[in-house]
This record gives structure tokens, sequence and C-alpha cells, in this order.
């Protein structure tokens, strides 16, 4: 195990070189929000005339933004893996595997990159949200900060342990698409899942972002609407959901630290 | 004072072929040590042992003083790298690539600038370090990893192939920089090549075969080892002319693209005697000094060009392996 000082200097060397790619590439960065932006606009559009209030005072384009939101973080931090393959495939990882700063810093660094990027995004995404009737406030956004940070965090380390096995993009960006979207689909980002039909709740609520999707809705919308999950009939408040998510990042990481170091 | 680099009894195996087989040798301090051999000799192998990319099968290994197992960032900060494949990311600019360097080493900022600044200009890259490393051509890419290798202050620069896929000039530019830099460094340069040409700017070479060193000694020595001057020369009856060589001289000749060949002591004495009074016909005579090419093909019984041909093979029978795995 490196020592302390090294794995916090990797952590922000690696972090920081993505965020320079991040930067420097302005394709990647408006292609990743065209998907959110997509359904926003046109779900949006098709359905809330047609399904009318999901709750009071709450219609379909409100009820589903913050789920776009949690699907911005999603896809944002599982593709932050890819930045792994693309490193194997075009030499430079070598450079960052030869460098005195151990297998652990790297995977923080590029967990922690991945975070920010998926951040800068959502923040991106926020600029709609006036247009849309959505209702943001200064409190909203600093309880939407900390949530988006720790679902981004495990999401990132999924992608970087999927990417440890990977050794072309290609293979990479196939897997991670099978991934995402029954992930997206069964996470309640398009409908209430307390309404479905019980097989469909069953993979809802074994799904893990369902209950960042909650609780991100749960910061937007407030809680009490009625629309929150509920799990052997107790509804998740948004502390349930931290923790639950907590748990989930601490045994990803795990996974993605032993994924990564697997060689040398 | 121990050797720099030290390596005992190293074995590495990639499921059932063995790229490199009980190899050992040291390498002292300042000197240019060469690792000769063809594609998939385990060259490579080595030095990824080395520089703590690979994890040995068996056997030890040590750099500076440093176990390349146990004292793993020990050994990372004693060493530069210029790998076979480019390592530079192409979306930062040069300068870009050789800060990401500094920080990933922790080199303190005084230093670090003012030591991109002397190497960019040492490699002639100062003038485009703001430049996208997109456009810079292949040789310029290999003297920016070069620059990049060098600015953590290692004692040893491993270098694998580092001229691979380069013109003539511009590999002889590159030797230019890395003689001068060991006179002014003190630096201990590691290399491997499969160039004949290249291999002759080392002090020592090992020579390396199927995973093990056949032969190691300095350039010269090698070559005096093969057994002096080296007498091809091509008869209207080629076998014939063999035997006759056997019988006058008592040397063995080998029969090469239909070439007679030997060697002798002091070919240019030798040559004349040999053209006045051989029975045969003699179509051509060539005489010259051993390659390193001869020496290879002396120790193996193949030349370089052909194990490749081998190798390759290799390759793809261990390729195979790999998906069946």
């Amino acid at each position: 195990m490196a020592p302390v000082t090294e794995i916090w200097r990797g952590t922000w060397v690696v972090a920081y070189r993505e965020i320079l790619r991040f930067l420097g590439d302005r394709s990647r960065m408006l292609s990743s929000l065209a998907m959110p932006i997509l359904f926003l606009v046109i779900f949006g559009a098709g359905f809330t005339k047609a399904m009318g209030p999901l709750a009071r005072g709450v219609n379909f384009i409100q009820f589903m933004y913050p789920g776009i939101i949690a699907m911005t973080v999603l896809t944002s931090s599982l593709f932050a893996g890819i930045s792994v393959v693309w490193d194997r495939e075009f030499g430079f990882l070598k450079e960052i595997l030869v460098a005195p700063i151990g297998r652990t810093g790297i995977v923080f660094g590029k967990i922690a990159g991945g975070m920010l990027v998926a951040l800068a995004q959502v923040l991106m995404m926020l600029v709609l949200a006036p247009f849309l009737g959505v209702r943001l406030t200064p409190a909203i956004l600093l309880a939407l900060v900390p949530l988006v940070v720790i679902l981004s965090i495990g999401l990132c380390a999924l992608g970087i342990m999927v990417a440890s096995f990977m050794q072309s993009q290609q293979g990479f960006q196939l897997l991670i698409q099978v991934l995402i979207f029954p992930l997206i689909f069964l996470a309640g980002v398009f409908f209430p899942i307390n309404n479905v039909p019980t097989w469909l709740e069953i993979f809802s609520k074994l799904n893990p972002l369902t209950y960042g999707v909650d609780a991100i809705r749960q910061v937007f919308l407030g809680s009490g609407l009625g629309l929150g999950v509920t799990v052997f009939s107790h509804t998740m408040s948004i502390t349930d959901e931290v923790l639950m998510v907590g748990v989930l990042d601490a045994i990803l990481l795990g996974g993605a630290v032993l994924a990564f170091n697997r060689e040398l | 004072m121990a050797s720099i680099i030290e390596v005992s009894g190293l074995v590495r195996t990639f499921g059932k072929i063995e790229a490199v087989s009980d190899v050992s040798f040291a390498v002292e301090q300042g000197e240019v040590f060469g690792f000769l051999g063809p594609n998939g000799a385990g060259k490579t192998t080595t030095i990824n042992v080395l520089c703590t990319l690979l994890r040995p099968t068996s056997g030890s290994a040590s750099v500076n003083g440093y176990d390349v197992l146990r004292q793993r960032s020990d050994v990372r900060r004693s060493i530069g790298l210029v790998f076979q494949q480019t390592t530079i990311d192409d979306y930062l600019s040069a300068e870009q690539n050789l800060r990401f360097h500094g920080y990933a080493y922790g080199i303190p900022k005084a230093v670090r600038e003012q030591r991109i600044q002397d190497l960019l200009q040492m490699v002639e890259l100062w003038d485009r370090r703001k430049g996208n490393v997109r456009a810079f051509s292949g040789g310029m890419k290999r003297r920016l990893e070069i620059a990049r290798g060098l600015l953590h202050h290692p004692r040893v620069l491993f270098l694998d192939e580092p001229t691979l896929g380069l013109d003539p000039q511009t590999r002889r530019h590159i030797w230019d920089y890395l003689r001068d830099l060991r006179q002014r460094e003190g630096l201990t340069i590691f290399l491997t090549t499969h160039y004949m040409d290249e291999a002759e700017n080392c002090d020592r070479i090992a020579v390396i075969d199927r995973g093990r060193i056949v032969a190691q000694d300095t350039p010269d020595a090698l070559k005096d080892a093969v057994g002096g001057d080296l007498v091809t020369f091509a008869a209207d009856d080629n076998a014939g002319a063999a035997e006759e060589v056997r019988e006058r001289y008592h040397i063995e000749p080998t029969l090469q693209n239909g070439q007679v060949r030997f060697h002798v002591k002091s070919g240019e004495t030798f040559l004349p005697e040999f053209v006045r009074t051989f029975p045969q016909r003699l179509n051509s005579v060539g005489l010259r000094r051993p390659t390193l090419d001869d020496v290879f093909l002396s120790l193996t019984g193949r030349e370089i060009r052909d194990s490749e041909l081998d190798e390759k093979e290799l390759l793809l029978q261990g390729m195979a392996g790999r998906w069946r795995r």
C-alpha cells in the first residue's frame, strides 16, 4: 500500500488531467448533454398534457426533471471509466502506472475527475430549470450538490471497475450501454414506481439508482407528495437513501481499487 | 559499489509461454547497456519487470538498490522511461505533458519549471512548447518523451526501442542527445533494440534470444569472438568450393544465400593469397569486419530478421492462447 501522501498526490494529479481534458473537449461536453435534453424536450412535450398532474402542483415535466438530472449523473459517471480504456489504448496509462503514485491514487483521481465532470454537467442542466417551471432555490442547490457527489462516486467506481477488464473502447461502450438503459428505465426516471406491475416494481426497487433518483426528486419537489419510494411499506427518507448510496459507494470503491490493482 | 541494476534468475511466464527464462545480468552506474534481440525475445518483458509494471514469476531484480517488488515507489522515482509505444497525451500541449509529469513525481515548482525549460531546449522543442502534441511528428514525440523521462532526475533511463519507426536522420539526432546526457548527468542508460547499428552505441550488450541471454560483452569483444573478418564468395559450385576451403584452411564455412562464408583473422592479408591460389573460378569475393548481425547469427544460428518471422508466429500462438484462457 502506497503511503497516504502518494495516494493524495495521485488523486489530484489524475483528477486535474481529467478536468483539463474535459475542458479541452467541447464536443464531449455538449454531446453528453444532448440525450438528457432530448428526453426532457420530447417526453416533456409529449406526455405533460396527456398525463395531467401526477400529484398536487406537479406536472409530468416537473416530475421527470429530477430524474433526468440523475440520469445525467449516471451516464456521465459511468462513462468516466472510458478514460481508463482510452489511456490504455493510447499508451498514456503506462505513464501514469510507472509514476510513484500507486494504483489506489489513480483510481481515486479518475473517480474525483469523473465526479467533478458529472457535477459540472448537472450544473449546466440546471440552467433549464426556470424554462420548465421547476423551482430552484439556493437551498435546493445546496442539498443537490452533495447528493450528486455521493451518487456519482459509486457510479464512477462502477465504470472504472468495468474499464479495468476492457481492452477496447468499443467493448467498453457496448457494455456500458447495456448497463445504462435498464438502470435508467427501472429507476423511476419517467414514471413513479408505486403504481406499476409487481415484477417491474421488484426490479425497480432492486435498482440502487432508484434511490438516487428519489433522493434528488425529494430535494426538488419536497417529500410527502405520495410519490416516494416505499420499501416494505416504509417510505424512504432522504437520509435513508443517502445511507444506502453511501454503503454502495464504499462497496463499489473497494471493487474498483481491487479491479485496478490486479496487475502490479 | 553495487551495480545500479541487478537481475538474477529472472523468469516471467504468460500462461504457457515463457517470455523470459532465467535471465541474470548487472549494469554498472554510468553505463549504456543494450539488450539486443529480435522482437518477442523477451526484451520488453524484462524492461516491464524492471520498471515495476510486471511481477516476475520468479527470480529477483533491483534498480538503484531498490527491490522492484518490495520498494516500487523508490524504484519508480529512480527511473525514467521511454516506451516503445508513445505515451504522450495528445490532448495536452508539450509543456502540459511535462508539467503533469512534474506533478505526478512531486517535483517542487521552482525546480520543475527550470528543468522543463532546460530539457525542452535540449530536445529543441522549446519553441513548440505550447503546441498541440497531435501535430507533432513521430520524432518530435519521441524527443518529448525523452525530455519527460528525464524531468525528475532519474538515475537510470530505460529506452524500449527508442528509435523504432524513425528515419535514420532522427535516429542519429536522438543518439546525439543520449550521448550528451550521459556525459552531463552521469546517467545510466538501459535500452532494447533490434537495430544492430544502434547496439553499436552501447558500452556493453546482452544478446537475448527466446527469453535467454546467449552472450554478454562489449560490441567489439562480441565481434572478435565471432572469429575475425568475414570472407564471402560465390563460385559455380559452392558446395565443392566450401569443401575445398575446409580442406585447405581447416575452417568450417557456411553456405548462405548462394554464398560461402567463413571467418579468418586479418582478412586483408588472407584475401589476396586466397584469390590467387584458389583452384575454382570465383564469381564474386567480399570481405568485411564482422557486424553484430554476424554475432547474432553465430550465436543463434539464425539471422535476426529470420528469427523475427519465428517470433511473429510465436506471438500469434500466444494470442490464440490468450483467447482460449
